[in-house]
C-alpha cells in the first residue's frame, strides 16, 4: 500500500465499487442459471460456467447479469443445460451448451436479444422457434 | 476469475462466541476441498444485528439468510447450496414451507429499520479498507479536505440537527463550534467508546463492523476544529473491536488517509487508542479525559466544559461512537438529507440494543419517532411464551421504565424525558409479568453503587442507602415511610451529585415508584411480591382440586419438603421449603402456584 492522492483514491473507489456491487443482486434483472447436477458437471458445465463469467466480464455485463447454479434440470440428455431469464425475452432453456455456445448466448441472446435457435430445448412455445 | 457466490459470515462478538470463526474456517476449507476456491468468496463481516438468531451466514446472490448455523453445517451449505443450487431449508430463517422464502428485506426484524449508523455492518469485511472505500468510504473526508471550509462542515452538522447519541443529546455542531472558537494551538478529538450500560452493545458492534467510519469522522472533526490528534478511549473488554480498529488505522495510514499530509492536502491527523480498565464512570466525559491523561478516572465539576478546556487543558471535542458514525454520512449526503429523517426535535436514527424478554433480541436501528410498540412487537416479535408486557427499561441504569400505557409514544429525546426516562445510550430491556419491578430497580442500583467512584458523598452514601432500603423491601422488611425516604434521597442525589452517574442513578427507583407504586406497596404492606420473584415474600402451595397425587413434585423437591400418599393431595412443608420453584416447574397439572 502506498500513500494515495485524491485521484488515486477516487479511482480505487470506482474499481472496488464494481467489485462489491457484484455481490448485490438488486439491479441485476438478467439471470443465467447453469445446471450443475452430477450429469451437468460430467458433461462439462464447469467450463460452461467459466465461459459465461469470462464473456460477461469481457463484454462488461457483470453489473446486469447474475450467474447462478442449480441442480439437474431434468434434461440430462442434452447437458450442460442453461436457463436464461431476462426482460423482453421469453424464458429459455438451452441444451448442449459448451463454452463456445455459452459465449454465443451472451452475444446473441443477452446483447442481441435474439434466440440461439439450434440449442433451444425447452420453455418457449414452439412457434417462437424458427 | 469472477466469483459466482459470496458467503457473508457474521464476525461480531456475539456470533464469534457461538463459533462463527470456526464456521468461517470450515466454509473456506470446504470450498477448497470442492474446488470452488475461485468461484466462491467467503467474507467475514460485522454484526448483522439479528443476534437472537446467530451465528448468521448470508449467501449472495440468492440472498439466503441462514441462521443458527453451526460449524458442522459448512459442508452441507457448500455441497447443497453452492454446488447443487438447493437452499438448505432447515437453516433458513423462514422455515415455513408453504411461504415463499423470505428475502432479507422481507424479514420483519429488518422491515422497519433504517440503517445509517449500521450501514456497513454485516455488509463489508471490516478488516478490508477497500470494501469500506467501495461503499463511499472516505468520500466525506475528500469533501471536508478539498471542497469545504471548516465552518461549512459545522454548518452541515447544524443543518443535519445531529444530537449526541451518548445519551444527553447535546447538539453536536455546537460542541464542535465551541472547540473551533476556543483559543489555543493544540486541540484534541476524542471518541468515547467506553460503553458500559448493562445490555447495551451498539458501540461495540459499530466499531467491530465498521471501524473506518469512526476514523473518517474523527479526521473530519480534526479539520473542522483545527486538531491534529485524536484518541479513541475504549474498554479493554472489547478485544475484537480494538483489534479491528488497529487494523483499520494501519490500513488508512498506509493509504495516506490518516497521518501526515492526508491525501496530499497538507493536513495532518492521527489517532491513538487508549484502553480503559472498564469502569462505568469513565464513560462520563471528564472522568474519561482524566483516565486518558493517566489519572484516576474521576469526574470534575463542569464548567469548564471539555469543549473549551479538556484534555491536558486544551479544547477537546468528545463524542460517542454512534454520534461519530453519523458524521461521514451527513458530510457526504448533506445535512438536509439527514434532517428529513426523524422527528422535529430529534433528527436521524437511533440504534437500540433490544434485550430481555423479547423474541428477536438484537441491534435495531430505527428512525427517531418510531413507537415503542413498533420496536417491541413489529421488530422485536413480542414477548416469548405469550406472557404479558410489563415495561421497558430505556437508557440503562440512568434511565427509567416505560409502561404498556405508553407503548405508542414516538421515541425521541423529549418524549422519553416527558415519561421520566431518557434515551441514554440506547439500551432497551424488555420486562414481562414475571419480572418484579422492585427487584429490577435494585438490580440497576446495585450496578451503579458498585461503579460509583466514591468521590462525592451524595452518590457514595446516597446510592448505598437507597440500595439497602430496596433490599429490605424485597425481603419483606420494608415500612411505609421507606417510600418517602427513597424519594427524598433520590432527589438529593439528583441535585447534589458531581457527575451524571450519581445524578441519574436514582432514576430507575424514581421512575418505578411513579409507575409501579402499588407494587412497592404490595411488598411493604401485604408482604407480597406480585411477580412472584422476591423469595422471602413468596411461598409455594398446592391446589387441592388440581393435584392428582402423581408425586412428581415430591420426587423433584431437593429438600424433601413435599409429602403425600399416592393419588392423594400432596402438601408442602413451609419450614423445610427453600422456594427453589422446582415443584412449580415439574407439575404438569398447574396444581402448584406461587403466592
Amino acid at each position: 500500500m502506498a500513500k494515495m492522492t485524491l485521484e488515486e483514491l477516487r479511482k480505487l473507489r470506482d474499481s472496488k465499487k464494481k467489485e462489491l456491487n457484484k455481490r448485490d443482486v438488486a439491479d441485476k434483472n438478467i439471470q443465467i442459471i447453469v445446471g450443475m447436477g452430477t450429469c451437468g458437471i460430467a458433461a462439462g458445465a464447469k467450463e460452461t460456467l467459466d465461459a459465461f463469467l469470462q464473456e460477461l466480464d469481457e463484454k462488461k455485463l457483470t453489473e446486469k447479469v447474475m450467474v447462478t447454479q442449480t441442480g439437474c434440470m431434468g434434461l440430462c440428455y442434452v447437458e450442460p443445460t442453461v436457463e436464461v431469464i431476462m426482460p423482453d425475452m421469453p424464458d429459455v432453456i438451452y441444451g448442449k451448451v459448451d463454452a463456445e455456445v455459452a459465449r454465443k448466448i451472451v452475444r446473441k441472446h443477452i446483447q442481441g436479444k435474439a434466440l440461439v435457435n439450434d440449442h433451444i430445448y425447452d420453455r418457449p412455445a414452439a412457434d417462437i422457434v424458427e | 476469475m469472477a466469483f459466482t457466490n459470496y458467503i457473508l459470515v457474521c464476525g461480531g462478538t456475539g456470533c464469534e462466541s457461538s463459533k462463527s470463526d470456526q464456521i468461517f474456517k470450515n466454509l473456506i476449507a470446504e470450498c477448497e476441498a470442492q474446488g470452488l476456491k475461485d468461484t466462491v468468496q467467503v467474507v467475514k463481516t460485522g454484526c448483522f444485528g439479528f443476534c437472537e438468531q446467530g451465528p448468521i451466514v448470508k449467501i449472495l446472490p440468492e440472498d439466503s439468510f441462514y441462521v443458527r448455523v453451526s460449524p458442522e453445517d459448512a459442508k452441507e451449505l457448500i455441497s447443497e447450496h453452492i454446488v447443487k443450487g438447493r437452499e438448505v431449508k432447515r437453516l433458513l430463517y423462514n422455515r415455513d414451507e408453504s411461504k415463499k422464502r423470505a428475502r432479507v428485506e422481507d424479514i420483519e426484524f429488518y422491515q422497519k429499520q433504517f440503517r445509517i449508523v449500521l450501514r456497513n455492518c454485516g455488509v463489508i469485511n471490516p478488516e478490508n479498507i477497500d470494501e469500506y472505500i467501495a461503499r463511499d468510504g472516505y468520500k466525506a473526508l475528500e469533501r471536508a479536505l478539498f471542497d469545504m471550509k471548516p465552518e461549512d462542515i459545522i454548518n452541515e452538522l447544524k443543518a443535519a440537527g445531529l444530537r449526541g447519541r451518548g445519551g444527553a443529546g447535546f447538539p453536536t455542531w455546537m460542541k464542535w463550534n465551541f472547540t473551533k472558537q476556543a483559543a489555543g494551538d493544540v486541540k484534541y478529538i476524542v471518541c468515547n467508546a467506553d460503553e458500559g450500560d448493562p445490555g447495551a452493545y451498539m458501540d461495540r458492534s459499530t466499531l467491530e463492523g465498521d471501524p473506518h467510519s469512526i476514523i473518517e469522522a474523527m479526521t473530519i472533526a480534526g479539520i473542522a476544529v483545527g486538531a491534529n490528534q485524536g484518541y479513541i478511549y475504549i474498554r479493554a473488554e472489547y478485544p475484537l473491536a480494538i483489534k479491528r480498529l488497529q487494523i483499520a488505522m494501519e490500513q488508512s495510514r498506509g493509504y495516506g488517509l490518516l497521518g501526515k499530509d492526508i491525501l496530499g492536502s497538507g493536513f495532518d491527523f492521527d489517532i491513538e487508542i487508549r484502553l480503559g480498565a472498564g469502569a462505568f464512570v469513565c464513560g462520563e466525559e471528564t472522568a474519561l479525559l482524566a483516565s486518558i491523561e493517566g489519572e484516576r478516572g474521576m469526574p470534575k465539576p463542569r464548567p469548564p466544559f471539555p469543549a473549551t478546556k479538556g484534555l491536558w487543558g486544551c479544547p477537546t471535542v468528545i463524542n460517542n461512537v454512534e454520534t461519530w458514525a453519523n458524521v461521514p454520512v451527513i458530510i457526504s449526503r448533506g445535512g438536509d438529507w439527514f434532517a428529513k429523517i426523524g422527528t422535529e426535535d430529534s433528527k436521524g436514527t437511533k440504534v437500540f440494543a433490544l434485550t430481555g424478554k423479547i423474541r428477536n433480541s438484537g441491534l435495531v436501528e430505527v428512525p427517531m419517532g418510531t413507537t415503542l410498540r413498533e420496536i417491541v412487537y413489529d421488530i422485536g416479535g413480542g414477548i416469548p411464551g405469550n406472557k404479558a408486557f410489563k415495561a421497558v427499561q430505556t437508557g440503562g441504569p440512568s434511565g427509567g421504565v416505560i409502561t404498556a400505557d405508553y407503548l405508542d409514544t414516538p421515541i425521541d429525546y423529549s418524549q422519553l424525558q416527558k415519561l421520566g426516562s431518557i434515551m441514554g445510550s440506547g439500551g432497551m430491556i424488555v420486562m414481562d409479568e414475571d419480572d418484579c419491578i422492585v427487584d429490577v430497580a435494585k438490580f440497576y442500583l446495585g450496578f451503579t453503587v458498585e461503579e460509583s467512584c466514591g468521590k462525592c458523598a451524595p452518590c457514595r452514601v446516597g446510592g448505598r442507602t437507597l440500595y439497602n432500603i430496596l433490599d429490605r423491601i424485597t425481603k419483606g422488611e420494608g415500612e411505609m415511610e421507606d417510600i418517602e425516604k427513597l424519594k427524598t434521597i433520590g432527589k438529593a442525589m439528583q441535585k447534589a451529585s458531581l457527575c451524571g452517574l450519581g445524578q441519574t442513578s436514582p432514576n430507575p427507583v424514581m421512575s418505578t415508584l411513579h409507575y409501579f407504586g402499588d407494587e412497592y406497596k404490595a411488598h411493604i404492606k401485604d408482604k407480597r411480591c406480585p411477580a412472584g420473584k422476591c423469595k422471602p415474600l413468596i411461598s409455594y402451595h398446592i391446589l387441592a382440586d388440581k393435584c392428582i397425587g402423581c408425586g412428581v413434585c415430591a420426587r423433584k423437591c431437593p429438600v424433601h419438603a413435599i409429602n403425600g400418599e399416592r393419588r392423594q393431595l400432596h402438601e408442602i412443608d413451609h419450614d423445610i421449603c427453600i422456594k427453589c420453584g422446582e415443584c412449580y416447574k415439574a407439575c404438569k397439572f398447574d396444581a402448584v402456584y406461587v403466592r
